[in-house]
């Protein structure tokens, strides 16, 4: 059993590893700016009009599309800017297919209190679901759902660990 | 050599299945020095036919030293084993440097059942300070000896002793298949007995004890969506509450049972709601765009406190259970959340950030003085023993959870392990009705 536990803790850090610098920490330059090169056409043409990307608009590595997950500061609700593309991009996918939904599940990391941090992962929602909403996405498209810490993608007690559990996914039930 | 090993396997198989199942072993961290030596002689059990299996005394002798407030006398000191008054000779106790001695038996009962009968004396004085004889059967032996315990702990402390309530607490584990498997347990006082009321593969959060303590409700994902149950422990029959998109969490029952404070987001940001269990009516008790959760219940129930961020950060405000404005009632830190009455309503034990740490305090109502019981980073989930001697709460030990206890003074700590997951969120239970 512990082997197993371990085993699972040591997948969650290599996917958290990836993670982290696919989406780079509020410091990581390079990883902003790669985004922001395509902030301009953050409009859905651009997304879908990937060259050779035959697969599903969501899965397009090219595209902001293929970001589900954007993290957050310490007791903090607000969007970084480097994710502002991504979620123009969700919300004008969502716009556009209006026949698609999307769970907007909010997290926190350990610290502080059970209860207090359903709230505030719920506050993460909300504000990514507005965004979502300013695009042009439904309100019944999008729907806010908040865990808190309960449900960590890394077990650990440092800020390395904390930041990658601090995070809004958009889950796509459909996709 | 091949055969040992396979045994060695399928033993090593049996005890961490066994560990699944998870009994709380708690062991004493720190004590007090004061501590009173008190003598707990085996009780005889001569006059029983057939064997009795549960040894009475040392369970009222755990029970006695998990308070850190006696000092129980190792039976190998012992020097007789009188089982009656009339064999006890004091002189012999008083050399021993015992101020209290305890002897007792178990014995048969009419329609098979038992009898436990106790004498408590003075061993200076030479005087019996209390006796009882308690009812049991075999399978009601412990409770015998956790009543047992609530009675000389009574008679020689003052206060009403808390052996025989229970906790609840929420545990998590990976299952064989690698699934997360989110469990709500509840053992007795001691850690002993532990039965799993609620699993689920989603989480479940937030166990609340109704005032009788025959139920107990919680927030379940079930669905992937939270909304609040409540389970008849019994008989395990639960019924779940109306829910509402958003939030359905922090369920906090009344002190008289008719209502349950709780926290919702349908209109907005999280806010406090009282629902009524008699009409099945829901009011809103906060109105902010903060956040308001947490609730609890002042013991005379006129009162319900919470944790808020209207003032940027997370503090503990007050408001009358009616509703009206909300008055803060932290200003030392800067996160202070998660708060609750201590039973005679003169302190709260919330947690408290300080230096970084998470850690668990209780703030002094009359003079506003905070005091820091805990010593972990992420300290969480106080609760309150219903006689207010203990606070049970969680805390991380190494990447795992575990449950703790400190006495209210900070003097006693325990540690409460359970093997095989991790175990956060106790709740004890208010005190058995009898």
């Amino acid at each position: 059993m512990k082997t197993y536990q371990k085993l699972l803790v040591s997948l969650c850090l290599s996917s958290a590893l990836a993670g982290c610098s696919m989406f780079g920490g509020d410091e990581q330059a390079g990883g902003s700016a790669a985004i922001n090169g395509s902030n301009g056409g953050a409009s859905t043409t651009g997304l879908n009009g990937a060259d050779n990307f035959t697969g599903h608009p969501l899965d397009n590595p090219a595209s902001p599309l293929a970001t589900k997950v954007i993290y957050f500061a310490f007791d903090s609700s607000a969007v970084e800017p480097q994710y502002e593309a991504v979620l123009a991009a969700h919300g004008a996918y969502l716009a556009a297919n209006n026949g698609v939904a999307v769970i907007v599940e909010g997290h926190a990391d350990e610290r502080g209190t059970r209860e207090y941090n359903v709230a505030l992962s719920e506050k993460r929602a909300k504000t990514v679901q507005n965004l979502l909403s300013l695009q042009g996405a439904a309100g019944n498209q999008a729907e806010a759902v908040a865990l808190g810490e309960e449900k960590p993608v890394v077990l650990g007690h440092d800020e390395k660990s904390w930041r990658l559990n601090r995070r809004v996914e958009l889950i796509y039930p459909a996709h | 050599m091949n055969r040992v090993k396979k045994i060695g396997a399928l033993l090593g198989f049996l005890l961490s299945f066994s560990a699944w199942g998870g009994a709380l072993k708690i062991e004493i961290t720190q004590g007090v020095s004061s501590a009173q030596p008190i003598a707990i002689i085996p009780f005889s059990t001569a006059q029983v036919v057939g064997e009795v299996w549960v040894d009475v005394a040392q369970i009222i002798s755990d029970d006695l030293a998990r308070s850190g407030r006696f000092k129980p006398l190792p039976r190998l000191d012992m020097l007789n084993k009188p089982s009656s008054a009339a064999q006890v000779n004091f002189r012999n106790w008083q050399a021993l440097g015992q101020d209290n001695l305890v002897v007792g038996k178990v014995l048969p009962a009419a329609n098979g059942r038992l009898t436990v009968q106790f004498q408590l004396f003075d061993v200076y004085k030479g005087e019996q300070l209390t006796g009882f004889s308690v009812p049991a059967n075999s399978a009601s032996l412990r409770a015998a000896a956790h009543r047992i315990s609530d009675l000389i702990y009574e008679k020689l402390t003052g206060q009403k002793g808390a052996f025989s309530t229970r906790i609840a607490y929420v545990t998590s584990a990976h299952g064989v298949n690698g699934q997360a498997e989110y469990k709500i347990q509840v053992a007795d006082a001691d850690g002993f007995g532990a039965k799993t009321i609620v699993t689920s593969s989603e989480p479940v959060m937030s166990p609340a004890w109704s005032p009788r303590g025959d139920k107990l409700s919680y927030v379940s994902y079930e669905g992937r969506r939270s909304s609040i149950y409540t389970q008849t422990l019994r008989s395990g029959q639960r019924e779940k509450l109306r829910s509402f998109k958003g939030i359905n969490g922090a369920p906090a029952w009344s002190p008289d049972g008719s209502q349950l404070a709780l926290t919702l987001s349908k209109d907005g940001s999280a806010d406090i709601y009282v629902y009524n269990v008699i009409s099945r009516s829901f009011r809103r008790l906060t109105r902010s765009y903060a956040i308001d959760t947490e609730p609890s219940w002042s013991p005379d129930g006129r009162q319900i406190i919470f944790t808020s961020d209207r003032g940027g950060k997370p503090q503990i405000y007050r408001i009358s259970a009616n509703g009206g404005k909300a008055a803060r009632l932290t200003f030392e830190g800067t996160y202070n959340a998660r708060a609750s009455y201590s039973p005679d309503g003169k302190n709260v034990t919330m947690v408290h950030r300080v230096n970084g740490q998470y850690r668990i305090a209780s703030l002094e109502l009359a003079t506003g003085f905070t005091n820091i019981l805990s010593t972990g980073s992420l300290d969480e989930s106080p609760s309150y023993a219903p006689n207010g001697s203990m606070i049970l709460y969680s805390t991380s030990d190494g990447l795992k959870t575990i449950l703790a206890a400190v006495s209210s003074d900070g003097k006693v700590r325990q540690k409460l392990r359970l093997q095989g997951g991790d175990v956060r969120e106790p709740a004890w239970s208010p005190f058995k009705q009898y």
